[in-house]
């Protein structure tokens, strides 16, 4: 058997990245520390290449390898979102593993890795394939978890998301083999077509999407499959945590949704109800223990959670009963949007929290920021930024990507859930900005040992300075944003 | 005669319950590991006897890519588990406190 050339052009950023990711795999031993960087600016060089092959060749669905994967514009746009956060937040390694001292260029070749499975998820078109790609996602980041592995949290924070994410993706798999029980097949078109013979209400069926909602659920971290969130998202280095929360999630509700809209789209009324209490536990749960934290990374955890639940509105609107296409394409777009602002506002949080250093440790505790606006002002002032967005205060990113949102959710009939969206925003105000409170009303701590000093290399100046302008260039000028994300919807 | 395919889908029913309810309930990583692989081989079963009851042989196919990647799984995850015996002198899911679990 052959190989199409057709078929290989057609997965062509998938073959850049995971050739650059073994390239800097193989490289990384035998460059000497002070040519390091390069490696990680040859990873970005490979991230523009794959940028421009994709977004040049967006719009028309290609079909490759039978049907296994296909690139339509929405997998083009979630790959087009996932380079860029995955740029930034290599640029944000390079300073970060330097004050970390961690001399392993391996670190950008795991990111990359991690990516060709996320692209792999967003194409995929079989749940086999699908599967695939989470895990060639999922392995990396264990690794990369666990990165500083001289620190005892760390390796830890590792452990634990490697037990719940093999446990999440054993689940999966066994609802992958009901499916193919019932289907004789795992293509998503194949299922379409064996839940229309075998009508809606088959044990099989059920059950097979019952596992395969748990294993999303999971990765995008969904109550009540969140636990392992926090603990995770504290012990892992910042730049890793930064991706996990804003890459990994975009890419699992990608290919989520396709599974959801085009694998089970014959049994929406009943995937819609389970999503819908997944939806308010979420926003509930998420929302409410976020307010009792007092480490930032553990309470922007919790905050990744609630805007799983916002996100997860969109989801319930694409396939609300009664909806027609033009809402729930509305409500496809509203999630995207959601999530590429949401993918950008809590990077640059993360990249405060990163670029915030106490003597040699990250300043990660609500007490580091204490008059943070007295000694540091820039700094601060993004923190202001990217809060007030995350609380979806206009004229932030935030308030679009919520008001779109929610106008779906009114448009689909379903007002009473726009607002308990906009009273969890409410909730959510009170911790966003208790963080901006402590930064700008009262005085810094006199104590040296509490002095904070922020590490800032250029390449991290451009991280953040990206991230502040995507959250206000959204938040002023959201209309190209807007037709954009409806532009690549899935038909 | 052959073994009717309902057999075979308890069969792998009671393994996959065996390793979740084992993943939930053992303090030991190792065990917890072992766990996850009984529920993974709980789904190859259902492959092949699928596979084998439709003609298919996509269902064999699927058994090669599951057990590569569980692989791939089990070396990360012993590699993890290693790294923290070093730092704890334990592997056991109760020791861990520096994060809240």
């Amino acid at each position: 058997m052959t190989l199409p050339l057709a078929d290989l052009v057609t997965m062509l950023p998938e073959l850049i990245v995971a050739a650059t990711a073994c390239l800097v795999l193989a490289l990384d031993p035998v460059t000497s520390p002070r040519r390091r960087d390069y490696l990680a600016w040859m990873s970005m060089a490979a991230l523009a290449a794959c940028f421009i092959v994709t977004a040049s060749g967006m719009g028309d669905r290609v079909s490759a390898f039978g049907g296994l994967v296909v690139v339509d514009a929405f997998a083009a746009f979630w790959k087009l979102l996932l380079y860029v956060v995955t740029g930034m937040t290599i640029l944000l390694s390079i300073g970060y593993l330097k004050e970390e001292r961690i001399a392993l260029a391996e670190f950008h070749g795991f990111l990359l890795l991690s990516l060709t499975g996320m692209m792999v998820m967003v194409s995929g078109a079989d749940l086999l394939v699908i599967y695939l790609g989470i895990e060639l996602m999922s392995i990396p980041l264990y690794v990369l978890a666990g990165f500083k592995r001289f620190e005892a949290r760390s390796i830890e924070s590792s452990a634990k998301y490697f037990i719940l994410g093999a446990f999440s993706s054993g689940l999966l798999l066994y609802g992958v083999s009901l499916v193919f029980g019932a289907a004789g097949s795992t293509r998503l078109a194949d299922i379409a077509a064996a839940v229309a013979a075998r009508g809606l209400n088959d044990p099989m069926i059920l059950m097979a999407m019952t596992l395969v909602i748990v294993g999303f659920g999971f990765k995008v971290a969904a109550v009540p499959f969140h636990m392992w969130t926090p603990d995770v998202y504290q012990g892992a280095p910042t730049s890793v945590t930064a991706f996990m929360a804003s890459a990994s999630k975009v890419a699992s509700f990608g290919a989520w949704l396709r599974v959801m809209l085009e694998g089970f789209g014959g049994v929406t009324p009943h995937w819609t109800g389970l999503l819908l209490g997944l939806c308010l536990l979420t926003l509930l749960v998420g929302n409410l223990v976020a307010i009792v934290q007092t480490n930032v990374k553990r309470m922007l955890a919790y905050s990744g959670i609630a805007h799983a639940g916002y996100a997860l509105i969109g989801v319930v609107v694409a396939g609300w009963a009664g909806a027609d296409a033009g809402i729930s394409s509305h409500g496809v777009s509203g999630m995207m949007l959601y999530l590429a602002v949401y993918a950008l506002m809590t990077l640059g949080a993360f990249a405060v929290v990163a670029v915030l250093r106490r003597g040699g440790v990250e300043g990660e505790d609500l007490e580091d920021f204490t008059g943070l606006a007295k000694r540091h002002k820039g700094a601060a002032f993004l923190m202001l930024l990217f809060m007030v967005s995350l609380a979806g205060i206009p004229p932030t990113a935030g308030f679009i990507g919520k008001l779109y949102l929610l106008t779906g959710a009114v448009r689909a009939g379903l007002t009473w859930l726009a607002v308990v969206g906009l009273i969890f925003a409410a909730v959510s105000a009170f911790y966003y900005l208790r963080v901006v409170m402590v930064m700008y009303m009262r005085d810094p701590s006199s104590d040296p040992a509490r002095h904070m000093r922020l590490a800032l290399p250029p390449a991290t100046v451009v991280v953040l300075l990206v991230a502040a302008a995507g959250v206000i260039l959204v938040g002023v000028y959201p209309g190209p944003f807007i037709e954009f994300t409806a532009s690549a919807v899935l038909p | 005669m052959t073994v009717p395919v309902e057999f075979y889908m308890v069969l792998s029913g009671l393994v996959f319950l065996i390793g979740l309810v084992g993943v939930l309930i053992r303090r030991n990583l190792i065990i917890i590991l072992l766990s996850v692989e009984l529920m993974l081989n709980a789904t190859n079963i259902n492959f092949v006897a699928f596979s084998a009851h439709f003609g298919n042989l996509a269902g064999q196919v699927f058994v090669f890519f599951a057990l590569t990647v569980a692989a791939a799984e089990v070396a990360v995850g012993l590699a993890i588990i290693i790294a923290l015996y070093r730092h704890h002198a334990g592997i056991n899911v109760d020791d861990f406190r520096l994060l809240k679990w």
